[in-house]
């Protein structure tokens, strides 16, 4: 796959469900249409639901990466509202 | 006057402490109630009870403080507002059933559409005891579909698409019994891990899964001085008619075995599950 561009980086590793979502939707909105953004999460109930609450909003989520300190890293493309 | 309480339990009326004051049950199904519905049975509950209404364990609405020589005005105001009395004692009791796939994201089948569809078929239908139908509509499990004697839950069984799957790793982490592992770009789903709760599915960003809807029974749950939950017998059943057949199986075997005021459970524990799981086990296989 090519590289991508990330435009902007989000850690919500420091709240907790819902506000993850919450977060991460907030950074999205930052962007433009096209933009990429890395969302640093934990493992457990964020890395279960927030790639699919992203989907549920209608953003292109491109892949999700296991760090090396446990955390994942979703990286996630805006669309149209 | 001789007050036949059986065949009032039977039209819903239940008897209160208090001496002639009967809490009347109201048919719902699936736990769905019209605006209109509630209108008229708000109006009921201030006219002829006393101004309150009680919502059931199993998303029935009981009107309280109904007085004996008003019933029949009761049921004439009531059906104004197509609103109809419930059951008790030993039949099929209301149809319980979670928002399912019509309103829930998570939801794998039509709960309301189903229940509608039970409660078409059995309601009232008098058995040697009370028989509890409950369906939720995925793992998630908001109606504890095994506390009933027949439980229904919505699950997806899965499979993968390579041809749209882009790698990303989300259904990995989304499935919550780990059964799926990603390895050099290729998915592959334990079988035994499984337990369709189509999280993966609904989670990839490319839909990259085929999914089939079907339903996960349960047989023999109660909840009430006993304890005990259902357990299922075929894994997974991704045919509607066939799930029908299951039910009507399951109801004729209690009708059949069931001595007077037992639950589906200890007819099972008493006949033998094996035996039971034989008869669902070939209604399975030849329809
Ligand atoms: S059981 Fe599933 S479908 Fe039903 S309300 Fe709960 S989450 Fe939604
Ligand atoms: S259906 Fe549920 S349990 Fe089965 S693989 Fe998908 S996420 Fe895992
Ligand atoms: S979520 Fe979909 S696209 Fe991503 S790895 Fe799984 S199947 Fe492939």
């Amino acid at each position: 796959m090519a590289e991508i561009q990330i435009a902007d980086t989000v850690d919500i590793t420091d709240v907790v469900c819902p506000v993850t979502f919450v977060k991460a939707k907030v950074a999205l909105e930052e962007l433009e249409i096209g933009e990429v953004l890395a969302v640093r999460m934990n493992d457990g109930e964020p890395v279960q639901n927030v790639p699919r609450s992203m989907k549920e909003e209608g953003h292109k989520v491109l892949r999700l990466d296991a760090n090396e300190d446990g955390t994942y890293t979703l990286l996630v493309q805006k669309n149209e509202e | 006057m001789a007050v036949d309480y059986a065949a009032l339990k039977k039209g819903g009326f239940m008897r209160q402490k208090q001496k002639n004051n009967f809490s009347l049950r109201l048919r719902v199904v699936g736990g769905n109630v019209t605006a209109e519905q509630l209108a008229k049975i708000a109006e009921v509950a201030e006219k002829f009870g006393d101004g309150h209404v009680h919502l059931t364990s199993r998303q029935s609405i009981e009107i309280p403080f109904i007085k004996l020589e008003e019933i029949d005005a009761v049921k004439a105001a009531l059906a104004e507002g197509k609103v109809e009395p419930g059951v008790c004692g030993p039949r099929v009791r209301t149809i319980t059933a979670c928002q399912g796939n019509a309103i829930c994201p998570s939801g794998c089948i039509n709960t309301y559409e189903l229940a509608k569809e039970l409660d078409d078929r059995y309601f009232a239908r008098e058995l040697p005891h009370k028989f509890k139908f409950g369906i939720t509509g995925c793992q998630n499990n908001c109606l504890k579909a095994e506390e009933n004697d027949l439980g229904i839950k919505g699950g997806l069984q899965v499979t993968w698409r390579e041809s749209d799957c882009i790698g990303c790793g989300v259904c990995v982490k989304a499935c919550r019994t780990e059964a799926i592992t990603l390895e050099d770009g290729k998915i592959t789903v334990d079988p035994e891990k499984c337990n369709f709760c189509g999280r993966c599915s609904k989670a990839c960003p490319t839909d990259a899964w085929d999914t089939v809807s079907g339903y996960i029974v349960s047989f023999g749950g109660v909840f009430g001085n006993h304890i005990a939950k259902g357990e299922p017998v075929i894994p997974f059943i991704s045919d509607h008619d066939l799930l029908m057949k299951i039910c009507d199986a399951a109801i004729e075997f209690f009708a059949r075995n069931a001595n007077p005021g037992e639950r589906f459970k200890f007819t099972l524990d008493r006949v033998g599950r094996d035996v039971f799981e034989k008869e669902i086990r070939e209604v399975y296989e030849n329809g």
